[in-house]
């Protein structure tokens, strides 16, 4: 079946990036590193059903340089896919399917991302008396 | 849509089910759980911001109240279940041997049904322990 109407898939290596390409790729990437953050989820309610201590032990993997990074990162990687999620139930309802309102749209979620991630982050470093 | 842009079969059209007999169900699961995970995960980040440097005894009197349980358990349910479907996609998409293809797909739903049931009955553990 040849049909010149059959819609192409770009071609990775001679595509040039763009703002919406890029962040339809970053959508799948923050779900596969979110899904890995399930590992951490699991281990930490796990841990708290087992005791002071086994807590204590989790409590300490977190809070080191190597947990803090991790969760910074899976900090932004959830706040990224939460709002480029809405941006993409919003396509699903039907909007925003013009390329300005999608390029727009896509620099939104970029923005908000950072800034709801700064936010928590400083709320967090608040709360722990700034330590 | 002309005749040429038009991929099904008359018989795949009755059906309306396309070629995985699953129709929209993945699809629609996939946007449900997306849907109830804004509130929760914002919660949930919230949540976990307001117990930083809480000890185990606050962690685990804040997850054994039957309201924090509940949403806790809504919220590992929806990650879980939204996470497969995710997860299923992206194998599909770029794993192209079927042996392999289905082994992955295999593993990920074992693995996401041995973390959810242990982070469910982590919950519950606390909800029955500290009542
Ligand atoms: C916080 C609220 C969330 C929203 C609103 C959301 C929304 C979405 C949407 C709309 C899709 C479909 C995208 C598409 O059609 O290409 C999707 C895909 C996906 N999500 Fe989420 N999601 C959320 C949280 C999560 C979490 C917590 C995880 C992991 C534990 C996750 C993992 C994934 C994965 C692996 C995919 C598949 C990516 C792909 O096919 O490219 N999501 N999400």
């Amino acid at each position: 079946m040849i049909s010149s109407n059959r819609p192409l898939s770009p071609h990775l290596q001679v595509y040039r990036p763009q703002i919406t390409s890029t962040l339809s790729i970053l959508h799948r990437l923050t779900g596969i590193a979110l899904a890995a953050g399930t590992l951490l989820l699991t281990y930490w309610l796990v841990a708290a059903a087992s005791g002071p201590e086994a807590f204590a032990t989790a409590q300490g993997l977190i809070g080191s340089f190597i947990g803090r990074l991790l969760l910074f990162g899976w900090s932004i990687a959830l706040f990224y896919h939460l709002c480029n999620g809405i941006r993409h139930l919003v396509w699903d309802a039907g909007y925003g399917f013009e390329i300005e309102a999608a390029t727009r749209s896509g620099w939104m979620v970029v923005g908000a991302s950072v800034v709801l991630t700064l936010a928590t982050w400083a709320l967090g470093y608040a709360m722990m008396g700034g330590a | 849509m002309n005749d040429q842009s038009n991929l099904r079969s008359p018989l795949g059209r009755v059906r309306g089910l396309g070629s995985a007999k699953d129709g929209t169900h993945h699809w629609w699961a996939q946007r449900l759980t997306a849907l109830a995970l804004i509130p929760l995960t914002i919660w949930f980040v919230g949540a976990v911001v307001s117990l930083i440097g809480a000890d185990h005894a606050a962690v685990a009197a804040w997850i054994a109240s039957p309201v924090v349980a509940g949403l806790l358990i809504l919220l590992i349910v929806a990650t879980f279940y939204h996470a497969a479907l995710g997860l299923q996609v992206v194998i599909e998409d770029y794993v192209h041997g079927e042996g392999a293809k289905i082994a992955l797909l295999l593993f990920v739903k074992a693995l996401t049904i041995v973390l959810s049931l242990s982070a469910v009955l982590s919950v519950l553990t606390l909800l029955f322990t500290r009542a």
